[in-house]
C-alpha cells in the first residue's frame, strides 16, 4: 500500500522498455477480452432483431410468436442449470475440503489430479456415456420412484421408458461441472490464513468446526464464483444435453417423465441443421437470450459476493 | 537446459512455424469449381466434386464416391451430411456442386431461386436415386416381429394406445404372447427427411387416427423425442417396450413391424420399397429434368409403404461448364446397376428399377458438358 501512494505522490518515475512493453501488451489483451465480447454481442443483437419481432407467418419453426417459443427453452436451461448445480456445488466443496483438510498430501495430490482429467473428457463422450450407461442405470430407480412417491410433484407423471429425463441430464451436467468447481474449491480453500486455522484450533475446536469457523467464511465469496464458472458451464452445454434430452415444447417441474422442456443451446444444435432465413435469426435471438440470463445470473453472483466483501479472502 | 533469449525466441518461432504448417490448404475447396476432364466414357474425369445433404444418403454416397473414385483415379468426391436443409441451402448458394435431399425442392422454391451454381434461367434436375426402406422397430424381449395396421401404428405413435397387450395389436397378431408393458415411441427430436415420409405414411394410409400434416418436425409433444437416426436406435436399444422408426440399414438387431397392405402383412425389403416408387407418379407441373415423385403410400399390390426416396438435385447447366461433366459422370454411376447394388450392399437401400433409370438417364442427358 505505502509504495503505490509514494509513486503516486512523486514525479512520475523513468520508465524502462520493459515496463512499457509490458503494460502495453497488458492493456491490450485486457481491451482484446472486451472487444471479442463487444463483438459477440453485437453479432448477437443484430442478428436476432428480426428473430425477436418474427412470428409463425415469418418463421416456420414458430407456432405463435417468438416469447412462446422461447420460454420454455429458457425455464429449461435454468432447470436443468439448478438440479445440476444442487447435486454439484455439495460434492465439489466436499471433494476439495477432502483434499486440502483432511486427505494426506499423496492421497490429495493424486485426488486432485484425477478430477481434473475429469474435466478433459470432451462433453459429446459425456453425452455418449448418458444415454448408452447412466440412462438405463437410472431408468429403474425413477420407475421405482414414481410408483412410490408419486405424490410428491416432482416425482409424478408417467415415468420415461428409456430414463432419458432432465433429471439424467441434470446428473450428467453436474458430473461435467464438478472438475470446475472443485478445481477453484481446493486453491481457495488452500489460501486460508494458516493463521486463522491454527487459533481455531488452539481454542478447541474440533477439525470440522475449525473449518465451519476458518475456511468457509473466508472461502465464501470463492465458492460463489466458481459455483457461476460452473453454471456458466451447465448453461451453455450443448452436446451432452442434446444427446441425452428428449425434448417436448412444454414447461414443466417433473423430474421422470419424457417430455421435458428443452434447453436452448440443444435446441440451437439441433434446429440449425435444417433452419434456414428467418429462421436462423430466431435460434440466435435464443443464444441473445441465454446471453442475458447468463449475464443476469452473473451480476447477481457478483452481488452477493460484493456484500460480504469486507469479510471475505477477495481483499 | 539454459536457453538465452535468443535461443528461446528461435525456439518458440520454430514450433509457430510447424504448427502453422497444419493450415496448408491442400484439402481442396468445396465448391463446384473443378480442373475436370469433362469429356464422358471414354477418358477419366478428373478433378474435385463438393456435394452437401441428407445424412439418411450418407452411407450410400460413401458407397458411390469410392465406387466412382476407383474407375476415375483422378477425381476426388466429397460429401457433408449436413442434413437436407442444410444442403438444399448449399446448392442454392452455390457453394457445392450437387445436393442430396430427402425432399425435392418445391415448385415455388424453384420459381423463387436463384440456384447459384447454375447459369442463369436454367433449371434444375432432381433424380430420385435413393429409396430406403424405414424400418419401424421396437424392443421386446424375445419377439422379432409383429403385424400391424396402420391405424394401430398411427395410434401407438399418437398415444392412444399405451400398452403392448392392447386389442388392437392383438388382434393381428395371434399366438404371439404380448406383454402387460408400456409403450414407449420415440421419434426424431430434429427436423428430418425420415419424419417427413413417416408422418406422410400415418397421414395417407391412417387419416382418421392420425390428423396432423405431414413435416419434418414431429408434431406432437407427447413420447420420446431423440436427435438423428443413431439417437432414435440408441433410444429403441436403452428401453423395453420402446418402439421407434428409423432408415432400415439401422434395424438389423431389433424386432420390426409388419405393415398391413389388403390382406397381408408386408415386412420391409428393399424390392417391396422400390415397388411402391415404381407404382407411384410423378408430380405435376414439373419441368423435364425434375422427377420428383407423388408417392402413393396405399398402394394396391404388396408394396412395403414407409419408404424414404432421397433426391440427388444438379444443375442443367452449370456456370463453371468444367463441373459438369464431373457431376455428370457421378450421377450417371450412382444411377448404374453397379453403384445401386454398391449402395444396397452398404446401406440396405433398394436398387433402382431399369424404367426408373432410363428416365433418370434421359434426366442427365440434359446436363450440358462442353
Amino acid at each position: 500500500m505505502t509504495t503505490t501512494m509514494s509513486r503516486a505522490s512523486a514525479a512520475p518515475a523513468k520508465q524502462r522498455p520493459g515496463d512499457r512493453w509490458f503494460s502495453g501488451t497488458a492493456l491490450a489483451a485486457g481491451t482484446m477480452i472486451l472487444v471479442t465480447l463487444a463483438a459477440v454481442a453485437i453479432f448477437l443483437i443484430v442478428q436476432s432483431v428480426p428473430g425477436l419481432t418474427a412470428t409463425s407467418a415469418t418463421a416456420s419453426v414458430l407456432k405463435t410468436d417468438f416469447w412462446d417459443y422461447v420460454w420454455p427453452l429458457a425455464f429449461g436451461t435454468i432447470w436443468a442449470s439448478i438440479l445440476a448445480l444442487v447435486m454439484a456445488v455439495p460434492l465439489s466443496v466436499a471433494v476439495a475440503l477432502f483434499i486440502s483438510h483432511y486427505a494426506p498430501r499423496r492421497l490429495a495430490q493424486g485426488l486432485g489430479y484425477v478430477v481434473d482429467l475429469l474435466a478433459a473428457v470432451p462433453s459429446v463422450v459425456f453425452g455418449l456415456w448418458g444415454i448408452l450407461v447412466l440412462a438405463p442405470a437410472v431408468q429403474p430407480v425413477y420407475a421405482w420412484l414414481n410408483v412410490n412417491a408419486g405424490w410428491f410433484p416432482l416425482f409424478s407423471g408417467t415415468v420415461s421408458g428409456t430414463g432419458r429425463t432432465i433429471f439424467t441430464a441434470a446428473i450428467v451436467l453436474a458430473v461435467m461441472v464438478v472438475p470446475i468447481i472443485t478445481a477453484i474449491c481446493r486453491e481457495i480453500f488452500l489460501q486460508t490464513p494458516v493463521l486463522h486455522e491454527e487459533a481455531a484450533l488452539a481454542l478447541g475446536a474440533t477439525r470440522w468446526e475449525m473449518v465451519k469457523m476458518a475456511v468457509f467464511p473466508f472461502g465464501r465469496s470463492g465458492i460463489v464464483s466458481a459455483s457461476m464458472l460452473g453454471l456458466g458451464r451447465a448453461l451453455g452445454e450443448t452436446m451432452a444435453v442434446a444427446m441425452v434430452l428428449s425434448v417436448a415444447n412444454i414447461v414443466t417441474f417433473r423430474l421422470f417423465t419424457a417430455e421435458n422442456p428443452g434447453t436452448i443451446p440443444a435446441n440451437i444444435a439441433l434446429t440449425f441443421p435444417e433452419a434456414y432465413g428467418t429462421n436462423i435469426n430466431v435460434l440466435i435471438a435464443t443464444g441473445l437470450i441465454l446471453f442475458v440470463v447468463t449475464f443476469a445470473v452473473n451480476a447477481v453472483a457478483r452481488w452477493i459476493v460484493s456484500r460480504r466483501k469486507e469479510f471475505s479472502g477477495a481483499n | 537446459m539454459k536457453l538465452n533469449r535468443i535461443a528461446q525466441l528461435g525456439a518458440v518461432a520454430a514450433i509457430a512455424a510447424l504448427a502453422l504448417t497444419g493450415c496448408a490448404a491442400n484439402e481442396g475447396t468445396p465448391g463446384n469449381g473443378s480442373s475436370g476432364n469433362p469429356s464422358g466414357d471414354a477418358t477419366t474425369l478428373s478433378g474435385e466434386l463438393a456435394g452437401a445433404g441428407s445424412s439418411a444418403q450418407d452411407v450410400a454416397v460413401q458407397a458411390w464416391a469410392a465406387g466412382f473414385q476407383t474407375t476415375n483415379e483422378d477425381a476426388t468426391v466429397t460429401y457433408d451430411p449436413s442434413g437436407s436443409g442444410a444442403g438444399r441451402e448449399s446448392f442454392q448458394a452455390g457453394a457445392v456442386g450437387f445436393a442430396g435431399s430427402d425432399r425435392a425442392f418445391t415448385t415455388e422454391e424453384i420459381a423463387a431461386g436463384p440456384f447459384g451454381a447454375c447459369a442463369p434461367d436454367t433449371d434444375i434436375i432432381q433424380i430420385p436415386s435413393y429409396i430406403s426402406p424405414i424400418a419401424v422397430i421396437f424392443t421386446l424381449d424375445g419377439i422379432d416381429t409383429l403385424n400391424m395396421d396402420a391405424a394401430t401404428v398411427a395410434g401407438i405413435f399418437a398415444g392412444t394406445i399405451t400398452k403392448w397387450n392392447d386389442p388392437a395389436i392383438a388382434a393381428t397378431n395371434e399366438g404371439v404372447e404380448l406383454p402387460d408393458l408400456a409403450i414407449t415411441p420415440v421419434h426424431r427430436a430434429d427436423d428430418s427427411g425420415t419424419t417427413e415420409n413417416f408422418t406422410d405414411y400415418l397421414y395417407q394410409a391412417a387419416p382418421d387416427v392420425w390428423t396432423w400434416e405431414p413435416d419434418g418436425v414431429w408434431p406432437l409433444d407427447s413420447g420420446e423425442a431423440a436427435p438423428q437416426t443413431s439417437g432414435v436406435v440408441a433410444a429403441v436399444q436403452g428401453g423395453n417396450g420402446a418402439i421407434g422408426y428409423a432408415d432400415a440399414s439401422r434395424a438389423a438387431d431389433f424386432g420390426t413391424v409388419a405393415v398391413q397392405i389388403g390382406d397381408e402383412f408386408v415386412p420391409f425389403s428393399p424390392e417391396a420399397a422400390a415397388a411402391v416408387v415404381d407404382a407411384s407418379p410423378l408430380e405435376e407441373g414439373r419441368t423435364e429434368g425434375d422427377l420428383a415423385i407423388a408417392l402413393d403410400r396405399t398402394p394396391d399390390s404388396a408394396a412395403y409403404p414407409i419408404v424414404l426416396v432421397s433426391y440427388m438435385i444438379a444443375c442443367e447447366q452449370y456456370t463453371d461448364a468444367s463441373a459438369a461433366g464431373l457431376v455428370k459422370g457421378f450421377l450417371e454411376y450412382v444411377i448404374s446397376a453397379e453403384g445401386q447394388d454398391a449402395a444396397a450392399a452398404a446401406a440396405g437401400s433398394a436398387p433402382i428399377s431399369d424404367t426408373q433409370r432410363t428416365a433418370m438417364q434421359s434426366a442427365l442427358d440434359l446436363i450440358v458438358t462442353e
